[in-house]
């Protein structure tokens, strides 16, 4: 049986249009694209790079194929912009703990920001930023959550990989113990007393904390289904403070909720 | 002349320092010796180049949830029970290449010749450790299909088994009928005594690396010494499981309270999967280039806590922790049984001391048997 | 040192039961709303010359870079040359296997799992229940019943779909009836054609009259519907024995060695995934088991 001529694929005759934005953030995050220089140069190849202010000085006008959205949401500016970015994106996906949960400068959504205005800044009017800083979630849909402080290259090219082969990103969202043991790292909290937010995060930074014999930080972001209130208990136990807790919750994805609300308990049971 | 080759069976004494003898031995012989050492905050497993790389005069602490490594009042060389890793990260690697794809020419190639497969011989492996290997074995050979990676690994390896005489806070191997002493299967398996150790030989290739270790036929005394030692540790379990009519017990209870109890503690976290010896959940990754064009299909230990684990279309079939714990203890303590002959847990503890939050096994057949 | 090597290596384990082959597509017909039945052939001739499967059982479908998915032969035993799947678009291996087309090649690896009991049943009468995409698997069971007609009594297909354009097979259906089978079908919501039943499936049992004593319910579909089956087979008192069932569980191997099929006691993918109620009772109906 002979078989019929396949049509072209869409992808061959036209390369898909990516976009990379950020708002309130480091820029860790797009660097790590930056970073994957092993595959960089592919990635060029694949994909058109239509705006990229990190990376290139061509700006091209939308709609894009695929978003990258660093940052959190931090002035009524952002608002409008990142509304616009969605309108002009088929895929957005949402980089780093700032896109996806507020990131470290959510700390201020416990504090009243216009007292900090007042303080930091010798000309307060022309501040005009919002009382909190929130994942880009709040304001628009996403199609893709990609965790982390910073993310993780790998995880961000097979996220890349995935929508050019045409699969449904998806990334673990099971425990960094998961990855922690793969590696093979003795647990830091049952074998040295370290704390370790740990069996409560989701994998994707490959452990990395735990090898170095540091407690993870949590900066991916409550795992699939994060018991904070029996690891609550046994931080207690390690002898931690209700203090200790808050701060140890309150870190680059304090403020996903499952963090967040942990958080809020010990913070009243401080009082 | 005499002969240097003991008998299979045979129980043979030798000086401490002629363990490293039977060392140079198995790496003469090409073997690769991973086994106990010191590193990161506990004893591991690892690469070894002779008995100085083993973790000697330390003792290991351990209870739900804690581990600390502390100094003994003597030199023994295995003087520790089990630790973090198990055997089954040489065997059953946490993750490995199962072959590589290409696309071409409209279709696909596989090529999944293996690297030729490294040549372990296991020192120090514990009669609840040999246990899990020979379960693991079960697993994944003893079925219609066999897993040819694990096979290559195995059928290779070398087990020098080391019986204990000092259990830990969470051990619980006589419960199970998996030691104190090594059962069957070890090529050499050492009793350690004061100032000896007890070799007893337990196959040919066994037999030949003693040639050169200087040994005599234990004597009477000695053998009892070791027998006495190993008596004293089945009676000295840190944990105590109750086996009887276990299957019938959790599949009667599929919905007891206790489940939700558990669920209200366990963090989901995986740990306890990771550092079992015999869990042998994996998944497998499709890692492609970004062409799509490169494929490679990579193998990693997974876990019945994870959600996505159950996951079929139109939802999870375990979406709650106190299904997936149920799944976990269930089928290690009865479905194991119905699917490979023998119960899936070994009675390490590694399971009690890992886990973060203290959850304690024996405990929680306990309770669902109505003892608490 | 290695004794529990327990059995030889088998035929399937070399070069290992991992491998997937290439196999091409040889049409495509769509059934339904994002459901179509791909018939495929190995590559490889001397594959296609040894391949058989029993009705019931599965092969693991593979597209490179996306993964793998176990899916049930939807064709006629009696022609192993050609397997036939039936597809539907769900995740994201199926969606990539929506993407290509006819001459377009995927890997296949199996057939793996048990079989419907089309021997141990000869002689009785067929219940065939099922809905939606359930009847896929069981469509080889027909073809078979088909084939050797007189071997079987009567035989009944209780089918149910969401709406009459979801229906699977429709135009075999005419050719079916003509060959004794009786067919009651019923869809959740009719359309203004559709003059038949409305409802759910297991209510078809109301229409019929089985003999318990020499009757075989073979079911599969939607879990809350093979319960309510269930629960209408026993009420005619057709013993558990004689009433089979074909469960889904996420699959990673295929072949007993992931870990993720588990179904209380048993693998779905190797003592599965048809099973006699009897064996499965205890375990069946247990929430998240």
């Amino acid at each position: 049986m002979k078989a019929p001529k396949r049509k072209i694929k869409p992808e061959a005759a036209k390369k898909p249009k990516l976009a990379v934005f950020k708002f309130t953030s480091c820029d860790g995050c797009q660097l790590s694209l930056l970073d994957a220089e092993d595959v960089l140069l592919d990635v060029v190849d694949a994909v058109e790079i239509a705006y990229f202010v990190e990376a290139r000085d061509r700006r091209l006008p939308g709609p894009y194929d695929v978003t990258l959205v660093e940052g959190s949401i931090s002035t009524p500016e952002h608002i409008e912009q990142i509304q616009e970015i969605r309108e002009q994106s088929k895929f957005l996906i949402a980089i780093g703990a700032c896109a996806t949960a507020g990131g470290i400068q959510a700390l201020r959504n416990w504090r009243d920001v216009d007292e900090f205005v007042r303080i930091v800044y010798a000309h307060p009017e022309y501040i005009d930023a919002l009382q909190t800083s929130t994942p880009i979630s709040d304001y628009v849909q996403v199609d893709f959550e990609l965790r982390g402080c910073p993310i993780n290259k790998y995880q961000l090219l097979d996220v890349v990989t995935s929508l050019l082969i045409g699969k449904q990103p998806r990334t673990p969202t099971y425990s960094v113990c998961m990855e922690c043991k793969r590696r093979g790292t003795p647990c830091v909290m049952v074998s040295r007393g370290i704390p370790c937010l740990g069996p409560v995060t989701q994998a994707g930074c490959n452990a990395i904390c735990p090898a170095v014999n540091r407690g993870c930080f949590g900066c991916y972001g409550p795992h699939e289904a994060p018991n904070t209130d029996a690891l609550g208990q046994h931080l207690e136990d390690l002898g931690m403070t209700s203090a200790e807790i808050v701060r140890l919750y309150r870190n680059f994805s304090g403020y996903a909720d499952a963090f967040r609300l942990a958080s809020d308990v010990y913070e009243e049971m401080m009082a | 002349m005499p002969d240097l080759t003991p008998t299979i069976g045979a129980f043979a004494s030798v000086e401490k320092a002629a363990l490293q003898s039977i060392l140079d031995a198995l790496k003469g012989a090409g073997y690769t010796l991973i086994g106990p050492t010191l590193g990161e905050g506990a004893i591991i497993y690892d690469e070894i180049q002779g008995i100085d790389d083993l973790p000697r005069g330390w003792r290991d602490h351990q209870e739900p949830a804690a581990y600390r490594l502390q100094r003994r009042e003597d030199d023994a060389y295995f003087g520790f029970v089990v630790g973090p890793h198990s055997w089954k990260k040489y065997l059953f690697p946490p993750r490995q290449s199962l072959m590589k794809v290409q696309r071409k020419d409209g279709t696909f190639q596989v090529t999944d010749e293996p690297d030729p497969p490294p040549r372990y011989a296991f020192i120090g492996v514990r009669g609840c450790e040999l246990q899990a290997i020979h379960i693991q074995d079960k697993v994944f050979l003893g079925g219609p299909y066999q897993d040819a990676h694990y096979k290559a690994r195995r059928q290779q390896s070398f087990v020098l088994a080391v019986n204990c005489t000092e259990p830990g806070g969470t051990c619980f191997c006589a419960s199970m009928g998996s030691g104190p002493r090594a059962g069957a299967g070890f090529d050499l398996a050492l009793t350690e005594l004061d100032d000896i150790f007890i070799v007893e030989v337990g196959s040919e290739v066994g037999a030949m690396m003693m040639r050169e270790s200087g040994w005599r036929p234990a004597g009477a005394f000695e053998l009892q010494q070791a027998r006495e030692a190993l008596a004293a540790a089945e009676k000295n379990m840190g944990r105590h499981l109750d086996t009887s009519d276990l299957p019938n017990l959790l599949y009667q209870n599929l919905e007891n309270a206790r489940w939700d109890d558990v669920a209200r503690r366990c963090l989901s976290c995986a740990n306890c999967t990771m550092v079992c010896p015999t869990c042998f959940c994996n998944d497998v990754l499709e890692v492609s280039d970004l062409s799509g064009k490169n494929v490679e299909r990579v193998r990693v230990w997974d876990s019945c806590f994870s959600i996505e684990f159950s996951h079929v279309h139109g939802g999870n079939i375990r979406p709650h922790t106190r299904a997936r714990y149920r799944q976990w203890l269930t089928h290690k303590f009865a479905s194991w049984i119905d699917q490979f002959g023998v119960i899936g847990c070994v009675g390490c503890g590694r399971c009690i001391t890992w886990c973060p939050a203290g959850i304690d096994v024996t405990a929680e057949v306990a309770a669902i048997r109505g003892e608490v | 040192m290695l004794n529990t090597i327990l059995t030889p290596s088998s035929p399937a384990s070399a070069p290992g039961p991992m491998l997937s082959h290439p196999a091409r597509i040889l049409d495509i017909k769509e059934e339904a709303y994002a459901i179509a039945t791909y018939r495929i052939q190995f590559e490889d001739p001397a594959l296609r010359e040894a391949y058989r499967f029993k009705a019931g059982q599965f092969n693991m479908l593979y597209v490179p870079g996306i993964g793998e998915v176990p899916i049930s032969m939807s064709s006629d035993p009696a022609e192993p040359g050609v397997i036939g799947h039936t597809i539907r678009y769900a995740g994201n291996v199926t969606r990539a296997i929506s993407r290509l087309q006819v001459g377009d090649v995927m890997g296949v690896r199996g057939p793996y799992g048990s079989a419907w009991p089309l021997s141990r049943i000869e002689g009785e009468d067929l219940c065939i229940v099922t809905g939606g995409i359930g009847l896929a698997p069981l469509r080889p069971v027909i073809y078979h019943v088909l084939r050797h007609r007189q071997r079987y009594g009567r035989v009944y297909l209780l089918y149910g779909a969401r709406t009459p354009d979801d229906m699977l097979y429709e135009d075999e259906f005419e050719q079916w009836k003509q060959q004794g089978i009786k067919l009651f079908l019923t869809v959740d919501r009719a359309d203004a054609a559709w003059k038949g039943n409305v409802g759910v499936v297991p209510m078809l049992f109301y229409q019929l009259r089985l003999n318990p004593k020499k009757t075989t319910v073979l079911t599969c579909g939607p879990e809350i519907m093979i319960h309510f089956v269930i629960h209408e087979a026993i009420a005619r008192r057709i013993p558990k024995e004689r009433i089979y069932v074909s469960m889904e569980r996420n699959m990673k191997c295929g072949v007993g060695l992931c870990g993720h099929c588990q179904f209380g006691p048993t693998f779905v993918c190797k003592e599965g995934p048809v099973f006699s109620y009897a064996a499965i009772e205890p375990f069946f109906g247990v929430e998240e088991f």
